[in-house]
C-alpha cells in the first residue's frame, strides 16, 4: 500500500511535539535544579555572600585567599588520607571477597548478607561504630583489653580519619564486592579452561587472567569510590564533627561548616569548584590510566 | 586435589569470618537496644541484654514517663518518632514516586521517540552524573530559601522530584531494549505514543521499573544531607535528621547507648523489610548498575 508522503517539515521534526510532552518535567528538573545551579555556583564563588544580603562581586579573591587558608590546606590533607585508606582497605577486601563468592557459592543469602551494611543509612552505620568503639563501653575495646591489651582511642586525634575509613569500609564492602562479582561473571569460563589445562595454579591465574580481564570494571569501581570516599561527610557529622580539633575536618565538612555556621557562602562556593575541578581531573586521569574503555576480552 | 579442598575450606573460613564482622554489629544494635543504659557500663562485654527492659523502645516511642527514662539512664529529652517516621515515608514516597515517573517519561522519549536534538539534550542529562553533589547543592539551598520553601516537604523533595540523570539513564537502557514490532502493532490499533507508553511500555518494564523505585526508596530513606539543610524543623524532620540531632543531644559522657540503638534499629527496620521482601532484585541491581 502506498504511504501517504509527509510534508519534509513534519519529517524532520519527527515525534518532537510528544518528546517534548514527555521531556519536559524532566527537563524542567534538570533546568531548575541542576544546570541553573551548576551556573549560579560558580558565579557565587566570585561573590561575597552571607544569604542575607545579596552577593557582592569580588572577582577572584576567594580563590586567592584558599591559598592562604591553612584549614583548606587541612582539610585537603586530611581528605587525601582518608581517601587513600579507604580505597586501598575497600578494594583489597571487596576483590577478596568477590572473588570468595565467585568461587564457593552462588547463595542470594550469602550476597544479601554482605550487601546489608551498604543498604543502612550512613548515620545508622556512625552511631552503631560510635558505641562499638566507645572508649569506655565499647565492645571492641572490651575485646581489645581483654586480649591484654591497652584501651584504644579510635575517635582520638591520631586514629579518628583510620576509624572512619574503617567504618566506612565496612559499610561499602559488600556493594564494591557485588559490582566485581559482577564482572567475575562476565568472563568466559573458556579462560579459565584454558589456564587450567596450562597447568596454571589459582595464585598465577588471579594475576595473569582474572585481574587483567577485570580492568574496566575495576576502573569503573575505582573511579565510582574514590569520588563517593572525597564526599565523607555523614560519618564525621554524627561522630566527630570535624574533631578533635581540625583532625577531621575534610573538604565537604569545612564546605558545610563555611556555609552554614559561619554564613560564608561564597567562600564555601569556591571550595565546591575546587572540589569540583579536583575530581573531574581524577576521575579523567584515572579512566585515562587504566584504559577503561578496553577489555582484554576481545583481544582473547 | 587435597590441596583445592583446603583452599575451600580456607576459602569458607575467611567468608564466615566476613560474615561474621557483617552481621556482629547489628546484633549488637539489638543487644544494647534491650539493655538498660545503667547498667551497661557493669556488663559491657555481655553477650545477651544487660538487665533486660523494653524501656529504650518505651523512651523512643514516646510511651515512657521522663521519671522512667531517667531511671534507665535516658535522656529526659522526648523523641518524636512517630512523627519522623512518618515524614521519612512522605518524603521517601514523593521522591520516589515522582523521579520514577517523569524519569520514565523523560527515558521513552530518549529511547523510543525520534526528534531533532535528542542525542544532544541526553548528553546533558548524562553529563550531570558526573556533577559532584555539593557544587550544586549551596545554589539549590539559597533557591529552596528564596522560594519560601524552607522546612517544607516541597523543598525536601523538589531537587529529585523531576529528575535524577541516573533514573533517566538506567530506564532508557531498558526501553531500548524494547522491540518495535510493539510499538508497530500498537500503532496499527490506533494508539499514539501516550498510549502505547500508558498502555504497553510500561507494564512492559515493570521489573526495571520496580527496581529502579526500590533504589530510589533507599537512597531517600538514607538521605542524610540535603535533609539536614532544609528539614531541620520538626514537622518536617526525617528519621536520618533525628538521629543526628538525638545524638547531639545525649551528654558527651554518658549518652544513653539503650535508646540510641533502639533508635538507629527502628530507623533501620523499614529498609531491612524491604530488603528481605525484595532483596533478590535489589542485589541483582547492583550488577546491573555497575557494570553497564
Amino acid at each position: 500500500m502506498p504511504r501517504t508522503p509527509k510534508p519534509p517539515f513534519r519529517r524532520r521534526l519527527g515525534d518532537l511535539p510528544v518528546a517534548v510532552l514527555f521531556v519536559l518535567p524532566a527537563a524542567a528538573g534538570f533546568a531548575l535544579f541542576y544546570l541553573w545551579p551548576a551556573i549560579r555556583g560558580a558565579y557565587l564563588s566570585l561573590t561575597r555572600y552571607n544569604v542575607l544580603t545579596p552577593p557582592r562581586f569580588i572577582g577572584l579573591e576567594n580563590y586567592e585567599k584558599l591559598f592562604g587558608d591553612r584549614l583548606f590546606w587541612n582539610a585537603l590533607k586530611v581528605t587525601a588520607e582518608y581517601v587513600v585508606l579507604n580505597i586501598v582497605s575497600q578494594t583489597v577486601i571487596s576483590m577478596l571477597l568477590a572473588v570468595l563468592l565467585y568461587r564457593l557459592t552462588r547463595s542470594m543469602l550469602v550476597r544479601g548478607i554482605v550487601l546489608l551494611p551498604y543498604l543502612v543509612a550512613n548515620v545508622i552505620v556512625a552511631l552503631l561504630w560510635f558505641w562499638m568503639l566507645d572508649f569506655q563501653l565499647g565492645v571492641v575495646n572490651n575485646v581489645i583489653e581483654w586480649l591484654g591489651f591497652d584501651r584504644v582511642a579510635f575517635f582520638g586525634s591520631d586514629l579518628a580519619i583510620p576509624t572512619i575509613a574503617g567504618i566506612n569500609t565496612w559499610r561499602h564492602m559488600g556493594y564494591t564486592a557485588l559490582l566485581i562479582f559482577a564482572g567475575l561473571q562476565m568472563i568466559p569460563p573458556s579462560v579459565y579452561e584454558a589456564a587450567a589445562i596450562d597447568g596454571a595454579s589459582e595464585w598465577r591465574t588471579f594475576w595473569r587472567v582474572t585481574l587483567p580481564l577485570l580492568r574496566p570494571v575495576m576502573a569503573l569501581v575505582m573511579v565510582l569510590s574514590v569520588i563517593g570516599s572525597f564526599q565523607v561527610f555523614d560519618t564525621i557529622a554524627v561522630t566527630t564533627g570535624g574533631g578533635p580539633i581540625n583532625a577531621t575536618r575534610v573538604i565537604y565538612f569545612y564546605i558545610y561548616d563555611l556555609a552554614f555556621n559561619r554564613f560564608n557562602f561564597g567562600y564555601a562556593a569556591a571550595l565546591s569548584s575546587v572540589l569540583f575541578v579536583l575530581l573531574a581531573g581524577i576521575a579523567y586521569l584515572q579512566l585515562r590510566l587504566s584504559r577503561a574503555g578496553e577489555s582484554d576480552l576481545r583481544g582473547a | 586435589m587435597a590441596r583445592i579442598r583446603w583452599g575451600r575450606v580456607a576459602g569458607w573460613a575467611v567468608l564466615g569470618l566476613v560474615m561474621l564482622v557483617t552481621l556482629f554489629p547489628f546484633y549488637w544494635m539489638l543487644r544494647t537496644s534491650f539493655s538498660n543504659t545503667r547498667a551497661l557500663a557493669a556488663g559491657a562485654a555481655d553477650l545477651l541484654p544487660v538487665d533486660f527492659t523494653l524501656g529504650a523502645y518505651r523512651r523512643v516511642l514516646g510511651l515512657s514517663s521522663t521519671a522512667e527514662a531517667v531511671a534507665e539512664g535516658g535522656s529526659s529529652g522526648t523523641v518524636n518518632f512517630w512523627l519522623y517516621l512518618r515524614n521519612s515515608i512522605v518524603v521517601s514516597t514523593l521522591t520516589t514516586a515522582g523521579q520514577v515517573f517523569f524519569g520514565a517519561l523523560a527515558a521513552y522519549a530518549f529511547a523510543r521517540l525520534r526528534w531533532p536534538g535528542r542525542n544532544a539534550v541526553f548528553t546533558l542529562f548524562v553529563t550531570a552524573l558526573m556533577v559532584p553533589p555539593i557544587f550544586t547543592t549551596l545554589p539549590n539551598f539559597v533557591l529552596i530559601k528564596e522560594l519560601g520553601l524552607l522546612n517544607t516537604f516541597l523543598g525536601i523533595v523538589l531537587p529529585h522530584l523531576l529528575m535524577t540523570p541516573f533514573a533517566v539513564f538506567f530506564l532508557r537502557q531498558f526501553f531500548l531494549g524494547i522491540n518495535a514490532s510493539v510499538e508497530e502493532a500498537a500503532r496499527i490499533d490506533g494508539a499514539g505514543h501516550v498510549r502505547t507508553f500508558f498502555r504497553i511500555v510500561l507494564p512492559m518494564s515493570r521489573g526495571p521499573i520496580a527496581t529502579l523505585a526500590i533504589l530510589t526508596y533507599i537512597t531517600s530513606w538514607n538521605d542524610y544531607f540535603w535533609p539536614l539543610l532544609v528539614g531541620k524543623a520538626e514537622n518536617v524532620r526525617v528519621l536520618t535528621v533525628a538521629l543526628g540531632v538525638f545524638r547531639s543531644q545525649t551528654p558527651q559522657g554518658s549518652p544513653d547507648w539503650a535508646g540510641l540503638m533502639a533508635a538507629t534499629l527502628f530507623a533501620a527496620l523499614p529498609i531491612m523489610v524491604l530488603f528481605a521482601l525484595l532483596g533478590r532484585r535489589v542485589i541483582d541491581s547492583i550488577g546491573y548498575t555497575g557494570v553497564k
